[in-house]
């Protein structure tokens, strides 16, 4: 019954290297450049419950937007960033930013205050800007890296990406955890949603196969680390 | 009855109640005048179950033959064709037999008003298995609408026995007047047999109104009100007293399992000896090995067939067909034929494993002999030592006719949220007036205005504190102060998703054959589905995993799609999974308290086999006997590990609820919990630190331990993130119509996509911890899968009254808990140590 595991109790995040840039894994989902003191989260999905009232009358509860901004302020007030990359799908759809409350909308605009904001293209808000502050680009590069949205089949070393919102699933012992997570061969990343309202993809996924043909190892957000999981361990759902 | 006075017909199975409830009814249609043209409806006929329905039809039309009555009987379920459904409302039979769900669609019927004008009868069978759950709530709302609606209706509902007549005979009639006659009525006297009770008393006085927080905290309690309406009460009595037996096979039990495998041969000896015979189990698990097992010894290859509730519908179906035909001479089943028509000959019944509850075993005893004048003939095989204490319990209960049937039910929030959308497509309607309907249906009586308006609320606009849905309200109030359904396309939501039956997401089960050219690899498809497996089973299955399914072992190879690969595993593998999830119940109440009062007089144990006797008297030597009403803790080393035991005989899920709060007051008392087990009557919690010892230095360290308290914060803290009350959660957001149903047959879309109710919980939680919903979860927390009141019921009773036995090792009364570890999941596990195991693993391979 107990593990052989003695859990290490350390807030420590994990590093790892990507074309030659030292890469922080957040546990919030979040992604630290240390060296160019840049934060990059992916998937915001703000305005998601709002969007399924707007087209479907189903009304979830409507603070996905709060709770999204609320964990990103939690980690930008812990890292201080110079700058800010929300890379891409940060509204759910176009007209996100028009159902924004007030209140959330005072968020971003004090999230930003002071540091570079750029807003990467997604498929959801394409060139969705106005009134939400930040600048708007659709690749953005940082260092060695290239920050784009969606994985691109032959992309050169370095690409960050998200989009597919990657979930690892581990089932032992009649026990299943299924966490978002960031996925990595060492040659590309693709980092997890960090919307509150945000699904997730099996990393298991027939998607993932051309872009990791090597393999890949998963790095799962648990409660109180990132833990490292190879692919053997991974479940399909 | 024909004095148009509701009423609520109790009789024992077999006594032909379905048919007298329709006495009064066919009466008053042969009485009538001939006409021209239709008349509307009659009388309309619910049932639990639509083959139920189907099969009383067809009861029917004989006598309605026989009598040369021009009567037209039709039925109304979810296979009715559509173009019949809208000939029903324009041109309605006499008599209409349905569900409770389809009910629900028709009052929410833009003709409903016209169609139930005429309403003369409504008949409710199998009252007192409705009742017990939220589609009881459903079918209450709808019966007060059928109250205002036809003013002179009168409700007939037809029960089995059952322990508080009362509950029912208010289910029946309207508890407030919102016009109608609501005078209390006298009992009448049935036929030489009728039992007579005291006439009601007028109302004097109601209920005043509770708030759904104060119904939470009030329980039971909040359902003893002053004097309210009900229905009179016919009473039949009699039928021959059950021909009822405890196995003895004159061997020694275990103390803990549930499989029973010592009784297979005598079980199968009795099969050789009756015409049919009903196996009764609890789980599906038991379902599958006891199949199996008499299989194994099945040298006469006597027809057993396999009845339960996860296997492939035509396969049931087919079962069914065979025993009616009486071509079978067992079938092994769940509590999926508790219910419903008589199939075939039944000439015995027989209940393996705890019975768990005296009115369980009752309707169970009652599947066999279908008749009134010839003793049911049934019996109890208990699988370990404990068992017998329960089947002795339950033959008491029987003889003595005492029963055990759960407390009337509080209304459910998300269900009043259905039924109000339900009632704007019906028609505009004006909150007061509606609030009075509502109010007059039993499980709703104390609902206060306020809770009705906060769920008017919720059903508009999603019942937010952040007002972000005003523009997309679903029901919108006009000028005139009526509120209206909003368009079309939300009537066409509602319809799709009316019922209180969340069926969990399930995945078919599909035979694959083994690839010979590449061992361990298999062929996709192919095979033939053997059924389907809960989504959640599913998911903590690994390639390679066995476990029994469809009176098989079966290997798991892997999920194709939406379907379970499996294959045969090898003869003589023993099943690795311990079970997939099935109904389980946990003891109730009334039988616990049978068998704690058993345990502990000494001068019951004469009427015991020996081997139950010897065992408690080892007990009484070794530690001390759990009193009738106080709580025995014992603790003890053992191999390494320091031990606590207790037992509250309060059932697995209240228990299972104890051991998670215990386990984080142990943590936070830096006692080092690795783990619990629970079973029916105790649990067992194992740490690294000596409890005993700090009990003897903290003497109060106990009482603290167990103190009541544990049901506030830590149980908040607890409940964050437990999966049973975000599964409780997902059950109140479909009902309520927060969350789409998702239909079988319909595309799966990519979980990308797709919502997830958990994510909707962690959200809510955070930001409004005291939504609708979020109560509604609660108030099912509370008697549903965590057991919650029964729980603080307990902690309650034994304040103060706690014993405790340091031991320097365990009692033979521990020894049955502790027999648990290891057959099922243990829930102390983080998910950061699954986690950290599966990193461990990559590490391994990295240095290896």
């Amino acid at each position: 019954m107990a593990l052989g595991v003695r859990l290490e109790k350390t807030t420590k995040a994990p590093g790892l290297t990507l074309a030659g840039e030292h890469l922080t894994l957040d546990l919030c989902g979040g992604l630290w450049l240390a060296a160019h003191r840049t934060l990059v989260v992916s998937d915001l999905h703000l305005e998601k419950g709002s969007a399924f009232a707007a087209r479907s009358g189903q009304f979830l509860p409507p603070y996905d937007t709060r709770e999204t901004l609320a964990c990103l302020h939690e980690v930008v007030a812990r890292l201080d960033p110079a700058r800010v990359v929300a890379l891409g799908d940060s509204f759910h759809d176009a007209r996100g930013p028009d159902r924004m409350e007030p209140g959330d909308r005072a968020m971003v605009a004090a999230l930003q205050e002071g540091r570079d904001w750029v807003w990467i293209a997604g498929n959801h808000d394409h060139a969705v800007t106005e009134g939400v502050g930040g600048r708007y680009a659709e690749t953005l590069t940082v260092g060695g890296l290239t920050l784009r949205h969606e994985p691109s089949p032959e992309a050169e070393d370095g690409e960050v990406s998200g989009h597919l919102h990657p979930c690892g699933k581990v089932a032992m012992r009649g026990r299943a955890v299924r966490r978002r997570c960031f996925v990595t061969d060492g040659r590309r990343l693709i980092m997890p949603a960090f919307g509150a309202y945000a699904g997730g993809l099996n990393v298991r996924n027939p998607v993932f196969e051309p872009l990791f043909p090597a393999g890949f190892t998963a790095h799962l957000l648990g409660d109180g680390r990132v833990f490292a999981i190879g692919r053997a361990m991974l479940a399909k759902d | 009855m024909r004095a148009g006075r509701s009423a609520l017909l109790v009789a024992p199975t077999g006594a032909g109640k379905t048919l007298a409830g329709f006495l009064p009814s066919l009466t008053a249609l042969a009485d009538r005048p001939p006409a021209k043209t239709s008349r509307g409806l009659h009388t309309l006929y619910i049932s639990p179950l639509k083959a139920l329905a189907v099969d009383i039809a067809r009861n029917l039309e004989a006598p309605i033959a026989e009598m040369g009555l021009s009567i037209r009987v039709e039925t109304r379920t979810g296979d009715t064709p559509s173009h019949k459904r809208t000939r029903q409302v324009e041109r309605p039979p006499d008599i209409l037999l349905t569900t409770p769900e389809q009910l629900a669609l028709l009052i929410a019927h833009r003709e409903a008003s016209d169609l139930f004008a005429n309403l003369s009868y409504v008949v409710l069978d199998e009252l007192h298995a409705l009742v017990t759950s939220k589609r009881g709530d459903l079918l209450s709302l709808a019966l007060a609408r059928l109250h205002r609606l036809s003013p002179g209706l009168t409700a007939i509902g037809l029960s089995a026995t059952v322990r508080e007549p009362d509950d029912l005979r208010r289910y029946l009639v309207p508890q407030r007047s919102f016009g109608s006659d609501m005078r209390g009525s006298p009992l009448l006297e049935g036929e030489g047999q009728g039992e007579v009770c005291a006439p009601s008393e007028k109302v004097a006085h109601l209920t005043p109104a509770l708030s759904f927080q104060e119904r939470e905290h009030r329980g039971d309690d909040a359902l003893v009100p002053g004097p309210m309406p009900m229905a009179d009460l016919v009473v039949v009595r009699g039928g021959a007293a059950p021909d009822l037996h405890m196995l003895d096979t004159g061997l020694t039990l275990p103390l803990a399992g549930h499989t029973a495998w010592q009784a297979m041969p005598a079980i199968y000896d009795l099969i050789g000896r009756h015409r049919t015979v009903l196996v009764f189990v609890n789980t599906r698990l038991q379902a599958e090995y006891t199949f199996q097992e008499l299989w194994r010894i099945n040298e006469e290859s006597y027809p057993i067939a396999l009845h339960h509730g996860s296997l492939d519908a035509s396969q049931r179906r087919r079962v069914e067909a065979a025993m009616a035909a009486g071509q079978l001479r067992a079938i092994v089943c769940t509590a999926t034929l508790d219910l419903g028509i008589d199939w075939g000959d039944v000439d015995l019944v027989v209940n393996i494993g705890a019975p768990k509850g005296a009115s369980r075993i009752m309707q169970r005893i009652g599947r066999a002999n279908h008749r009134m004048d010839e003793p049911s003939k049934a019996y109890l095989v208990p699988a370990n030592r404990f068992e017998i204490l329960e089947c002795q319990a339950a033959l008491d209960a029987v003889e003595a006719a005492a029963q055990d049937t759960p407390d009337a039910r509080l209304g459910a929030p998300d269900v009043l949220a259905q039924h109000i959308l339900g009632m704007a497509c019906a028609d505009a309607f004006d909150p007061v007036q509606l609030y009075d309907e509502i109010v007059s249906a039993a499980p709703y009586a104390t609902l206060s205005w306020e809770d009705f308006e906060a769920v008017v609320d919720y059903v508009a606009t999603g019942g937010y504190a952040l007002r972000a849905y005003e523009r997309f309200a679903k029901i919108l109030r006009g000028p005139d102060g009526l509120w209206r359904v909003r368009d079309a396309r939300t009537a066409q939501q509602y319809r799709m998703n009316v019922g209180t039956i969340v069926e969990s997401a399930k995945v078919k089960v599909r035979l694959a054959r083994a690839n010979r050219a590449r061992p361990g690899a298999v062929l996709p498809r192919g095979g033939r589905v053997l059924g389907e497996i809960e989504e959640d089973f599913a998911d903590t299955l690994t390639p390679g995993d066995t476990f029994l399914f469809a009176g098989e072992v079966l290997r798991f190879e892997g999920l194709s799609e939406d379907e379970a690969l499996a294959t045969r595993a090898g003869p003589g593998t023993d099943p690795a999974i311990p079970s997939y999830a099935g109904a389980k119940f946990p003891i109730s109440t009334f039988l616990a308290a049978r068998v704690r009062a058993m345990i502990a007089d000494p001068f019951e144990w004469d009427r015991l086999p020996k081997q139950v006797s010897d065992y408690l008297v080892q007990q009484r030597t070794r530690s001390v006997l759990p009193g009738a009403t106080g709580l025995l803790v014992e603790t003890f080393p053992r191999s390494g590990r320091y031990y606590l035991t207790a037992f509250p005989f309060e059932g697995r899920l209240a228990h299972q609820t104890l051991g998670m709060l215990l386990t984080r007051r142990l943590e936070r008392a830096r006692m080092r919990p690795l783990g619990f087990a629970a079973n029916d009557y105790g649990i067992a919690i194992w740490m690294t630190r000596d409890l005993s010892a700090r009990i003897a230095t903290e003497p109060e360290f106990l009482d603290a331990l167990f103190a009541e308290d544990m049901l506030g914060d830590d149980l908040e803290a607890w409940l964050d993130e437990s999966a049973m009350m975000k599964r409780t959660f997902r059950q109140c957001a479909v009902i309520a119509g927060l969350i789409e149903r998702r239909y079988p047959g319909q595309a799966k879309t990519g979980r990308q996509v797709t919502m997830s109710t958990d994510l909707v919980y962690d959200v809510l939680r955070k930001h409004q911890p005291d939504h609708l919903l979020l109560r509604a979860a609660r108030q099912d927390a509370a008697t549903g899968l965590l057991d919650v009141r029964r729980l603080g019921v307990m902690l309650r009773r034994v304040q103060g009254h706690i014993v405790h036995k340091a031991l320097d090792r365990v009692s033979p009364l521990s020894v049955s808990v502790m027999l648990e570890i290891g057959r099922e999941k243990v829930y102390g596990e983080g998910a950061d140590e699954i986690l950290a195991e599966a990193e461990a693993q990559l590490l391994e391979e990295a240095l290896g």
